[in-house]
């Protein structure tokens, strides 16, 4: 069988001098305790005397508390006790999400609704007993009232000076306003050929693991020490906010993510529940345990991409852009999520939304709103799958209107490879990447030409079959140079690793990152074991661990193996150093003499070797065979951080097929490409699942994804049934091509990647039902693609032909 | 509501009987009862099915299943495929094949695919996905799950999988 999956380089990647570990299909060093179902996720932990809390959500999206009795509820055997915001705040300070962004509004994160609930599936009371059972049986006894109050469910009414205030205390609904461009856009448009433009929208979606969120608390009287397990992606986060909000020292708080079971950015920040459960933890002396159930993680998780954004395009007569202009409005939810703030997805659309093409002039706004919903927090892509949509959409409308092919526009645009680095409209700097080489390597392998020939023939037969190209570029593995959230107070730019090799010869390998499904595991043991010499089974990569550095910030925004595989290469460096310093003094030769691999110490060219193990053995143990100097100078042992102060840069072009089916008005995808470039590939095979992972949430985007409010902000989509995630039978299978270019501006020349599939899916398949349906003269606006919104198109399109 | 109800049924081979309260769903029973913790949780509404374990043979969800319905019943959980340091062609097809990220849903489509492969469906790629569709994943995209369970259908593997 061919390939379906062939492999190009533009990069120096001599596949001869290439090392034998990184590049390597390794099988992942997690999968046979994940196969065996001995992983260990938090669901899974049971500590000795642990009780467990339930919480009363509200189910108004804004209201005041009038009352709440918690009588019945506190007489039912085996509760320990109900408790709602006021007895609470004797152990917890509720943090502010903060920002230099100038004029931005902070919002605090309550662990409680206090006074006033702001949206739907808010906890208010929080229920602890001895088993979970019994907590819900005893919150369904609460009598809680709450009167409406007036609200603005829509973001654009949210806006208006009058509407009826989410947080009055702060005076307006409009946490964030921003402006950013270059050029003299007005002049762009002024002298355009074509201009094309429209309204768009990306509702409202939920990340959705598949493991929901969970946490146990467990508070040390002795000791005066916390330990919170949780299913996070950022356990230094909470960490450092959990001694600011609970008023401990940093060497009294340990937070551990054991395995987590997926996140995609929803478990990226801190949440009320976590820091219920650690003030109920210190109160009652106890371990405290919440597991979310799924109809909580449809209220409750923070929620993504709910944004309206109108954009124009302005093009010269051989379809260059001359300019772009966007209006943005995120509807962010009641609160600003800590520690990213509102202002994180709004900004990020308008910042990313000028994509891999060349443009002069740029002008962009974007209001983050506040509105009585979930949160909006991070989720895959961030603002990217919302800015990607909207620039495609309009790359082909340009196309359509002057008459050229959507492959030859993006030709025409696409920052060519002699213009790197090029700044774009926002500020963005993109690095040298696989702009140009990405959109041809796709177009080749799908074979474009004969696909647009076949599409004729489709249309012919009647049938409606649409191709739909994205490109984009996004900036991963940031440095410390730009922030992850625009003015965040907290330094995502860093992260260290602490590689030691112990008595017994075995090495251990810690970071501040935590995998939740990436088989950072794996990646990570490849690059220390390349990097220092030894075996990938020698290794074991610790991580999800508060104390196993003193700082680190987590897997999100595509940035662990650049930062984390960065800092390994240079503490693994360090250690070899010593290594062979030790071992050059143990077998009577120079240092320069030695080499490493596979876990021994050798003289290059002859059979003179010591295993790595009988290295560390003798340093540590043997006392005369190494002068003290040597033992207390050298250590086998080394911290190292690296910041890669700007970032990389990272692209893809993705190809969608589809056909809509013209009595159902459902689409199929029938062919998916993707040609990504994430520079020099650590493991092709977890590339590849990550690219396939993105691309099927760009498709639940794209087609079924959709979290609905009614009028009063109540959520009718709170169950799986109602809230449609894609199944194997909607996804389609996946060609996915490497283009590793080179990056000399980095220590590694690893891109990341994590996030791609999902900010590129989203736009290709909108593109390619677009083009499906362009000969009935139907627009794409609004996502996801549902076979309703389809047909309402497709007959609102008739009517209008009608009336002409 | 502290009523209980005793009842027998073997687990991975192994004979069990437990008081229970009748409201108490399989998943829970095989988690908090026995600590068999391989079997997960996802939605408990029959949506996800984290939770398929086989149940006489069958695949059933574990969270729509009383555990007062499994009385005499023989269960089968992804602890009673491979161990870790011997995994099952089929758990092993999974790991070569990349079938897992997050590993949460992976018990569940383990147990499905059992299903399939006990029921001989055809080993191509619509027949698995289309017996694959009661079991979301979240993170592989689903294309190196239907390849692992297509390889071990094609293979017609004949291991101690086909007998649980």
């Amino acid at each position: 069988m061919a390939d379906p999956r062939p492999s190009m380089r533009i990069g120096p990647f001599d596949p001869n001098a290439r090392p034998k570990i990184v590049g390597a299909r390794v099988q992942r060093l997690e999968d046979p305790r994940l196969l065996a179902g001995a992983g260990r996720y938090t669901a899974d932990i049971k500590l000795p005397n642990m009780a467990h809390v339930a919480f009363l959500r509200s189910d108004r999206a804004h209201a005041r508390i009038a009352r709440i009795d918690r009588a019945a509820a506190r007489t039912l055997p085996g509760v320990v006790g109900v408790y709602v915001a006021a007895d609470l705040y004797e152990f917890v300070t509720p943090p502010r999400a903060a920002s230099k962004t100038a004029g931005f509004v902070s919002t605090p994160v309550l662990p409680l609704a206090d006074g006033k609930v702001r949206h739907v599936g808010e906890p208010v009371v929080a229920v602890v007993a001895n088993s979970r059972h019994i907590a819900e049986d005893a919150a369904a006894l609460i009598d809680l009232v709450l009167e409406p109050l007036p609200a603005a469910v829509d973001p654009e009414a949210a806006a208006q000076d009058g509407a009826p205030l989410l947080h009055e205390a702060e005076g307006t609904n409009v946490l964030v306003d921003r402006t950013l461009g270059r050029g003299d856009i007005d002049a762009a448009f002024a002298s355009a050929a074509a201009t094309v433009g429209g309204r768009y929208r990306m509702t409202r979606k939920s990340p959705s693991p598949i493991e929901a969120r969970a946490c146990v608390a467990d508070w040390d009287g002795g000791r005066r020490a916390l330990t919170l397990h949780s299913a996070t992606q950022v356990p230094g986060i909470i960490r450092d906010t959990i001694c600011e909000v609970f008023n401990l020292p940093g060497n009294r708080v340990r937070v551990l993510a054991p395995d987590v079971g997926g996140a995609f950015g929803s478990k990226g920040c801190l949440y009320p529940d976590e820091m219920v459960a650690c003030a109920l933890s210190i109160m009652l002396g106890r371990p405290i345990k919440w597991v979310s159930d799924r109809l909580e993680d449809l209220v409750g998780t923070y929620q993504a991409f709910d944004e309206h954004v109108e954009a124009h395009l302005a093009l010269d007569g051989e379809g260059r852009i001359l300019g772009v202009r966007a209006e943005a409005i995120g509807d962010v939810g009641a609160y600003s999520i800590y520690p990213w703030t509102a202002a994180m997805e709004p900004v990020q659309v308008i910042s990313f939304l000028p994509g891999p093409y060349r443009m002069p002039a740029y002008h962009a706004r974007t209001r983050a709103v506040a509105t009585p919903k979930t949160p909006m927090g991070a989720y895959r892509g961030v603002g990217r799958p919302m800015a990607a949509f909207v620039m495609e959409r309009l790359i082909d409308l340009g196309a359509r209107k002057l008459g050229i092919d959507p492959l030859e526009m993006r030709r025409r645009n696409l920052v060519q490879p002699h213009e790197f680095p090029y700044k774009t409209g926002s500020g963005i700097v993109w690095n040298r990447a696989g702009f140009t080489e990405s959109l041809e390597a796709a177009v080749k392998h799908i074979g474009y030409d004969a696909l647009r020939a076949a599409q004729e023939k489709a249309r012919e037969q009647g049938r409606m079959v649409g191709i739909g190209l994205a490109c984009y570029a996004e900036l991963t593995g940031i440095g410390s140079r730009i922030a992850v959230a625009p003015g965040a107070p907290i330094n995502t730019g860093i992260e260290s690793a602490t590689i030691r090799i112990d008595a017994t010869g075995s090495v251990v390998a810690a970071f501040g990152i935590a995998s939740h499904g990436q088989g950072l595991e794996t990646t990570l043991a490849q690059v220390v074991a390349e990097e220092l010499g030894c075996r990938i089974e020698d290794v074991e990569v610790l991580h999800g661990d508060s104390t196993l550095v003193a700082h680190g910030t987590g897997t999100y925004a595509s940035r662990s193996t650049i930062l984390a595989g960065g800092a390994a290469t240079l503490a693994a460096r360090a250690v070899r150093k010593n290594v062979l310093h030790v071992a050059a003094q143990l077998m009577e030769v120079a240092e320069a003499d030695l080499e490493m691999a596979d876990g021994r110490v050798f003289v290059a060219g002859t059979d003179k070797a010591l295993p790595l193990r009988e290295v560390a053995r003798t340093f540590y143990q043997d006392v005369s065979r190494l002068p003290k100097e040597v033992r207390e100078d050298y250590e086998l042992e080394a911290t190292r951080s690296f910041d890669p102060y700007f970032g990389t840069t990272a692209a893809a072009t993705h190809i969608a097929v589809v056909e809509v089916d013209p009595v159902t008005w459902g689409v199929t995808v029938l062919r998916y490409v993707v040609a990504e470039d994430c520079g020099r590939i650590i493991n092709p095979m977890i590339v590849e699942g990550q690219v396939h992972g993105g691309v099927a949430q760009g498709v639940g985007v794209a087609l079924l994804e959709e979290v609905v409010h009614d009028a009063d902000g109540q959520i009718l989509s709170a169950s799986l049934v109602d809230y449609l995630l894609p199944t194997a039978v909607e996804i389609p299978a996946m060609d996915v091509l490497h283009v590793e270019s080179e990056n000399p501006d980095n220590l590694t020349g690893f891109r990341g990647m994590g996030e791609g599939g999902t900010i590129g899916a989203p736009a290709a398949i909108a593109n390619a039902v677009a083009d499906a349906l362009a000969p009935l003269d139907v627009d794409v606006t609004t996502l996801p693609l549902t076979p309703e919104r389809i047909f309402r198109l497709v007959e609102a399109a008739k009517a209008a032909r009608r009336t002409t | 509501m502290n009523r209980t109800v005793t009842i027998g049924l073997t687990v991975n081979g192994n004979p069990v009987e437990r008081a229970v309260e009748p409201r108490l769903h399989l998943a829970d029973f095989l988690r908090e009862e026995l600590h068999l913790t391989g079997t997960h949780i996802g939605c408990e509404h029959g949506v996800c099915g984290a939770c398929t374990v086989l149940m006489n043979g069958d695949s059933v969800r574990a969270c729509l299943t009383f555990a007062v319905q499994a009385d005499g019943a023989e269960i089968t959980t992804v602890e009673g495929l491979g161990r870790v340091d011997d995994l099952s062609p089929l758990q092993q097809a999974f790991r070569e094949h990349h079938a897992l990220q997050c590993g949460f849903c992976t018990p569940g489509m383990l147990m499905t695919a059992l299903d399939m492969i006990r029921k001989q469906i055809p080993p191509t790629q619509a027949a698995v996905r289309d017996a694959l569709s009661g079991n979301l994943c979240r993170c592989t995209g689903y294309q190196f799950i239907v390849d692992a369970v297509v390889a071990v259908l094609a293979a017609n593997v004949d291991t101690k999988e086909g007998d649980g």
